[in-house]
């Protein structure tokens, strides 16, 4: 099966190895016999013919956010309406926030967003910096973990009632006082961690594969792979999360 | 000498043999350390006491080699007060000033993030100003802070000094707008541009506009010829240039150094464009100290590699040829001298996450290092974050079965040796700590000096 992926703004938000997390998702695919089919979108850019199974929103730094960020946000419907009817979407920090309503600066402007994630962003003091450990519970009874590494200054808030990502073990997360990290709206998720995402947290590029390709048509089963390198990857960022966390 | 000031360096300098003696170390920045503890205005005293004045070098990449190629300039005639250990920081800068009797004329690289305040204490006659790379975010903040940071400095400098900057750097270039004493040095040459920008290229937006540049010729990172096809923002007129280069494998770089005070044919021993970079900084910041160009040339030609950058070593039989990664832009140069030159066919690539390295090693996914992989037989990945190597190789497409996770990093030497048949050279490609240590098991072979005994 094809999984068409829009990678949204891959020159401009490029910064913690985004490109690692779509070669994640692509070996991933065509090791079960899927094949990726990736479009990079830029400013202006119409989207993909045909349709588009899984949104991808890397980082960037400030200036590069707020070339892309009015575009984004002219996306908005287009993104909604595509998650409400079941594409994936990951959005990793600068996209996550970009993704939310908006983003309020330190001298007080607002840079609009593409408003899918229930939440805003504001600019803190200091950044948030160093490696993360979260717990999700994405099927119950069953926790699983993320490892990660967060550097952002905003601290982003999410509504009440929205459903973060996942628990901080260790590290900051969404505002480094709620206990929260990242958001999920159905199937698209927004994180503030890099590292990056997908390459050491297999389990969550086979669960955004999975909604892809149910959103392509096809059964979403995915055979387990041996995943040695990954989980000994996750096992060293963990250890650094518990052992040392964020920094400020 | 004031009385306080000689018991600070008396104090510091027997801090400084202690260090050693107790064998932590070149005890480099242990005597530096305390003397800025104790008094950081020492460093404005004792650099005032140079005769001929300071120099510094700051960049995100090269700061080491270039000012190690200014020193091999200006040396030749002159004393110098020089931090060769790579002790960047203002104590080593005081580390150095402490220890160099008689010296005539300070020669400073400079960590981006100290710079300011170097620059604030030393006065210095001429800065040179090379690139900004993206690199340790976690550590330095963005690009565009750094650049902040040293655009404050910059309007601070008084106008007598000579700021030095890389034409072809859009972010460094600005530097130098409406100075009256500035060398601008760039490469001109169409013939060793790049197909395209590569994956991690920084700068890429105007920095008035924001619209892309267009580049007439893109050489290193986004260092290149650029204009910006909207406000017409493009790269300065070039006061020193290289022209005509030949790139001649691993061994050399021949280029034309076109200066105002003529053009010399210069024989680089060193591999790479980046190092035409290095040797146009380190030229430039010579010509504005009054080095004449006999010396410049004499001193490029007469250039040995500052240690671990590119470092040829006797492993006993077999080659150990050992190539420093610490960012994207530093990593695809020593990828591209890689594959230009002959890649080795077995790499040890060690990566490790201590502060100087970088804690965050997402940046090794932003490193093209497909052209390697492609041509490499046989690969070790090493140090405290080998697992995350290995995973960046293995999604990129390298066989498994050819790639082997060593973390203990005389263990993965041992390993990468062993994969080379007698004769061979063995591609050593380490982050900052993994090649201090690297170079440390070397050293304790007795293949290579200790690193404060090694250039002075």
């Amino acid at each position: 099966m094809k999984v068409r992926v829009a990678h949204l703004y891959p020159d401009y938000l490029n910064i913690y190895a985004d490109r690692g997390n779509i070669a994640v998702l692509e070996r991933r695919a065509r090791l079960r016999g899927h094949t990726l089919d990736v479009t990079g979108v830029g400013p202006g850019d119409g989207l993909p013919d045909g349709g588009v199974d899984l949104f991808y929103v890397g980082g960037g730094q400030d200036r590069e956010q707020a070339l892309v960020a009015p575009d984004l946000a002219a996306r908005g419907e287009a993104i909604r309406a595509a998650v409400a009817a079941g594409a994936a979407l990951l959005a990793v920090c600068g996209g996550y926030q970009l993704l939310g309503r908006g983003y309020r600066g330190r001298d007080g402007s607002w840079l609009a967003g593409a408003a899918l994630f229930p939440l805003e962003t504001v600019a803190g003091e200091t950044r948030m910096i160093g490696d993360v450990l979260i717990e999700c519970s994405f099927a119950p009874g069953a926790p699983q973990t993320v490892a990660g590494f967060e550097n952002h200054a905003g601290r982003t808030l999410l509504d009440p009632g929205a459903e973060p990502l996942g628990r901080v073990v260790a590290g900051f997360g969404n505002d480094g006082r709620s206990g929260y990290e990242g958001c999920r709206v159905g199937t698209a998720i927004g994180t503030y961690l890099h590292g990056p995402l997908l390459p050491r947290n297999p389990w969550l590029a086979d669960w955004l594969l999975a909604r892809a390709l149910e959103n392509a048509g096809a059964a979403a089963a995915l055979e387990p792979l041996p995943d040695e390198l990954e989980r000994a990857a996750h096992a060293v960022a963990a250890q650094r999360a518990r052992a040392r966390g964020g920094k400020a | 000498m004031g009385a306080r000031l000689a018991l600070e360096r008396s104090a510091a300098r027997l801090v400084g043999r202690l260090s050693r003696a107790a064998g932590c170390g070149g005890g480099t920045t242990l005597p530096g350390k305390l003397l800025w503890k104790v008094d950081p205005t020492a460093i404005d005293a004792l650099a005032a006491r140079l005769p001929l004045g300071s120099a510094l070098v700051s960049a995100t990449n090269g700061k080491t080699t270039t000012s190690a190629m200014a020193a091999g300039i200006l040396g030749r005639r002159r004393r110098l007060a020089w931090n060769n250990s790579g002790a960047n920081l203002a104590s080593g800068v005081a580390s150095t000033l402490l220890e160099a009797k008689g010296a005539e004329l300070g020669l400073f690289e400079v960590d981006e993030f100290a710079l300011p305040e170097v620059m604030r204490r030393t006065a210095p006659r001429a800065v040179a100003l090379a690139n900004l790379f993206r690199d340790q975010l976690d550590r330095y903040g963005e690009l565009e802070h750094v650049a902040e940071r040293w655009r404050a400095a910059v309007a601070a400098l008084p106008r007598s000094t000579t700021l030095v900057v890389n034409a072809d750097d859009p972010l460094v270039a600005e530097l130098a707008d409406g100075r009256p004493a500035a060398l601008r040095f760039g490469v001109d040459d169409a013939r060793v541009a790049r197909a395209a920008l590569q994956h991690a290229a920084d700068s890429k937006y105007c920095v008035r506009c924001g619209t892309p540049y267009d580049y007439a010729a893109a050489y290193v990172g986004h260092l290149g010829d650029y204009r910006c096809p909207r406000c017409g923002h493009a790269r300065p007129v070039l006061d020193v240039v290289a022209r005509a280069i030949e790139l001649q494998g691993l061994d050399a770089t021949v280029f034309d150094l076109v200066t105002p005070a003529g053009t010399g044919r210069v024989r680089l021993p060193l591999p790479g464009l980046y190092n035409v970079y290095n040797a146009l900084a380190a030229a430039s910041l010579c010509l504005a100290l009054d080095a004449s160009l006999d010396d410049v040339v004499a001193g490029l030609e007469g250039f040995s590699a500052a240690f671990g950058r590119f470092e040829r070593i006797d492993g006993g039989g077999r080659g150990i040829l050992m190539l420093l990664i610490k960012n994207p832009a530093g990593a695809n140069e020593a990828v591209r001298t890689l594959v230009e030159g002959g890649v080795p066919p077995a790499l040890v690539v060690a990566l490790n996450d201590a502060i100087a390295d970088g804690r965050d090693v997402s940046w090794i996914w932003d490193v093209d290092f497909e052209p390697l992989l492609e041509r490499a037989q046989r690969i070790v990945a090493a140090g405290d974050r080998a697992a995350e190597l290995a995973l960046r190789f293995t999604y990129a497409g390298f066989p498994p079965g050819r790639l082997e996770v060593v973390p203990g990093l005389e263990a993965a030497l041992d390993r990468g040796l062993a994969l080379v048949p007698p004769g061979g050279e063995l591609g050593v490609l380490p982050t900052y700590t993994a090649m201090l240590q690297l170079r440390a098991i070397a050293a304790e072979r007795g293949l290579v000096k200790p690193y404060w005994e090694g250039a002075a």
